[in-house]
């Protein structure tokens, strides 16, 4: 059987699956199980991918490299350990009565769809589909975040699917562009919007058009990455729905749609050769950075505290891509990446804790570490990691990104370490706050599943000492692909 | 072929009409009509750039639009204000001369933003694509100006619907698979809105959105 239709398909039989038994005491692990072999396909995938290097499959239309496979491999591990983390999470909801058994059907079946929908972006050949599935993660998510049914919630899921369908709408307009451009070169039909093809003739493609559309590409996925002024809906998305559904946003669905976003640049960039599409994501990117920094001091909620860390993030890494060059590149792979993984474990910890002291509101939450030391230092660690602190991975990426930018845009450098050490110092009070003190948490029904935060962290941590060769060239490749 | 590139301006004409009707209608029933109104000739529009140009994937693409954007939306979404009891439900807060003066000005934009673009285009239809970027940034200014829910999702489909004459203006249509993925996801996200407005409504008895005003910055 070959991988990529059990990739894809597995998820979507599993949701059919979970549509139905989803409320059984079983599903979550049924859920994982389906996780995880997705995960085993993903792997199987990377591997046929480091041996045999790029291929296209399917007639054509599937399409993996080495900058799709890393991520396939990322989005399968985190959606894996993320469905270990749910299970006691949403036990634990359903015994304090938040979510009924329907909603547990409808949760389960929407995880394994919306993980389906973020594969399908990353395998796809076609930048059309690319679109239709970006917007698929959009709907499959609305619902989730609404899971609780909270007036809160609700006005949170829909500022989402509105501010998200209305910017990914901007994108599927850059698409049509695209597609008119390539469509004088290459002829109508299917095959002009097929990446591989518009890759080999990038440089033919009419720089104008190309233009406007990346304007519109940028703007409509941007709005999906959380890029500032366009990121309104995440901190709400991210803080009123479901802890494991904050995690798989926060980890996953951003890196997709910057994924989208590095794609066409590529093909701008071969279009116009000027670094104009890079300009514009360092522009967005930098202005994320600063403007998420500020707001992160203001945050009371926790999860929403966290949200704004994802927007700086992201923002750090859309302006190493802007950058541009071999290691501004790399150093924006490996912050998708160590991002990916501390953000997702940083938010398993808050969920636990949330549900502990029954609040995310942060001064009502103390003494993490009395109750539950895994949980308050798997917290401490993670703030400690996201903040870029060595020896973890962060550190390593942000310091590339950092020493990059000094010596090619050295007016940038200051703002970035400016921003980042005000991200710093208002994160770092308020979770010190919250993991020592007096305790005011109390035991739950289910004890939590503390794997998934340490494999994790340990994973950040040795990719902050140690990156393994295969992964190097692994990233190496990908950086010379989007150049 | 004069007589068709004359009627597909007819049309065009027809839809920049109806988006600027829908940006100044406030009843939700009207909304709706319209909104089957513009399908219509998107269909109508579609298969005539069908008939002109002999490409037939072209004649499938007006039958699915004729299906589902004439037919089963509306028809959806008037099962909708039917059980939700909004009938005759009014928007009062918009103050229509300001919105329209916006248009116009909107208008002008896109017809500059189009110039570029439709030179490279050898369409026969590419001097409507002005109109077609001009329906959609219309259909975005009526989901600023709008604060109840159902005439915002119907801006929502009204935009897809600027895109998809976008595209055909453009590019006789965007790849079969591609404009059928766009079409299934309009549908799917009808579906879940459908779901959703009576989960909006059990929180706060109503669809107006200006009951949502709790999540912002300040105590956030």
């Amino acid at each position: 059987m070959s991988t990529i239709p059990f990739i894809l398909g597995t998820p979507l039989a599993g949701a059919a699956i979970l549509f139905f038994y989803g409320d059984r005491f079983v599903a979550a692990r049924i859920n994982a199980l389906v996780s995880f072999a997705t995960l085993v396909g993903a792997v199987m995938l990377a591997v046929r991918v480091i041996d045999g290097g790029a291929f296209v499959s399917e007639s054509g239309n599937f399409f993996v490299d080495s900058l799709s496979v890393f991520l396939v491999v990322l989005t399968a591990f985190v959606a894996f350990t993320t469905t270990l983390f749910s299970r006691p999470y949403m036990l634990n909801e359903q015994a304090h009565g938040r979510v009924t058994a329907r909603r547990m059907r409808l949760y389960h079946g929407m995880y394994q769809i919306f993980t389906f929908t973020m594969l399908l972006v990353l395998l796809t050949n076609n930048i059309g589909i690319l679109w239709v599935a970006m917007e698929a993660a959009t709907l499959t998510t609305v619902l989730l975040v609404s899971l609780y049914r909270t007036p809160a919630s609700i006005e949170a899921a829909w500022k989402y699917f509105i501010l998200c369908g209305v910017g990914i709408a901007q994108a599927l307009f850059g698409t049509i562009l695209l597609y008119l451009a390539s469509e004088k070169v290459l002829g109508a039909g299917g095959g002009a919007l097929l990446w591989t093809q518009l890759d080999q003739v990038k440089g033919g493609l009419e720089p104008t058009v190309l233009s406007i559309a990346f304007v519109f590409l940028i703007v409509g996925y941007g709005t999906k990455v959380g890029l500032v002024p366009l990121h309104n809906w995440l901190p709400d998305a991210h803080a009123e729905g479901p802890t494991p559904i904050s995690a798989v946003l926060s980890g996953l669905l951003l890196n997709i749609a910057l994924y989208a976003v590095v794609r066409c640049k590529v093909l701008v960039d071969g279009a116009l050769g000027t670094p104009f599409a890079g300009n514009l994501m360092m522009g967005f990117g930098l202005l994320s950075v600063v403007i998420a920094a500020f707001f992160l001091s203001r945050q009371r909620d926790i999860k929403r505290m966290f949200a704004y860390s994802s927007i700086e993030h992201m923002g750090l890494a859309t302006f190493a891509f802007g950058m541009g060059g071999p290691v501004a590149t790399f150093a924006a792979l490996l912050h998708m990446t160590v991002h990916s993984l501390t953000k997702s474990a940083l938010f398993f910890t808050v969920g636990h804790a949330a549900q502990k002291t029954g609040t995310q509101v942060m001064d009502n939450i103390r003494g993490l570490v009395d109750t539950n030391p895994a949980i308050g230092w798997g917290m401490m660690l993670g703030t400690l990691a996201i903040l870029g602190m060595p020896p973890f991975g962060v550190f390593a990426s942000e310091f590339l990104i950092i020493t990059t930018a000094m010596s090619e845009h050295a007016w940038a450098a200051p703002i970035l370490l400016i921003a980042l050490a005000v991200a710093f110092a208002s994160m770092f009070k308020r979770v010190q706050g919250m993991v020592f003190g007096e305790t005011t948490a109390k035991r739950l029904p289910h004890s939590p599943a503390l794997i998934p935060v340490f494999l994790h962290l340990a994973i950040v941590l040795m990719l902050g000492i140690y990156i393994p060769p295969y992964l190097a060239e692994w990233y190496r490749q990908a950086a010379r692909l989007i150049g | 072929m004069a007589l068709s590139a004359q009627l597909i301006n007819v049309f065009a004409a027809l839809m920049l009409l109806v988006a600027f009707a829908m940006l100044a209608q406030r009843r939700v029933r009207s909304l709706i009509d319209l909104f089957a109104c513009q399908g219509a000739l998107l269909a109508a529009n579609c298969a005539i750039v069908a008939w002109n140009t002999g490409l037939s994937h072209l004649y499938i693409s007006a039958f699915i639009t004729l299906i589902l954007k004439v037919l089963v939306l509306p028809y959806i979404l008037f099962r909708l204000i039917t059980r939700l009891n909004l009938k005759s439900d009014v928007e009062t807060l918009i103050k229509i001369p300001t919105t329209m003066l916006i248009g116009i000005m909107l208008v002008v934009f896109a017809f500059n933003l189009a110039i570029p673009i439709s030179q490279l285009a050898g369409t026969v239809t590419r001097g409507t694509l002005g109109i077609a970027i001009a329906v959609v940034l219309l259909s975005f200014l009526m989901m600023i100006t709008r604060r109840k829910a159902v005439p915002q999702v119907i801006g929502f489909l009204a935009m897809e619907n600027g895109l998809f004459f976008a595209a055909t203006s453009a590019t006789y249509g965007m790849p079969m698979v591609v404009e059928l993925g766009i079409l299934l996801d309009v549908l799917v996200g009808v579906l879940i809105l459908g779901i959703f407005f009576f989960q909006v409504r059990e929180a706060f008895d109503s669809l107006d959105l200006k009951h949502m005003e709790k999540l912002k910055e300040s105590d956030g």
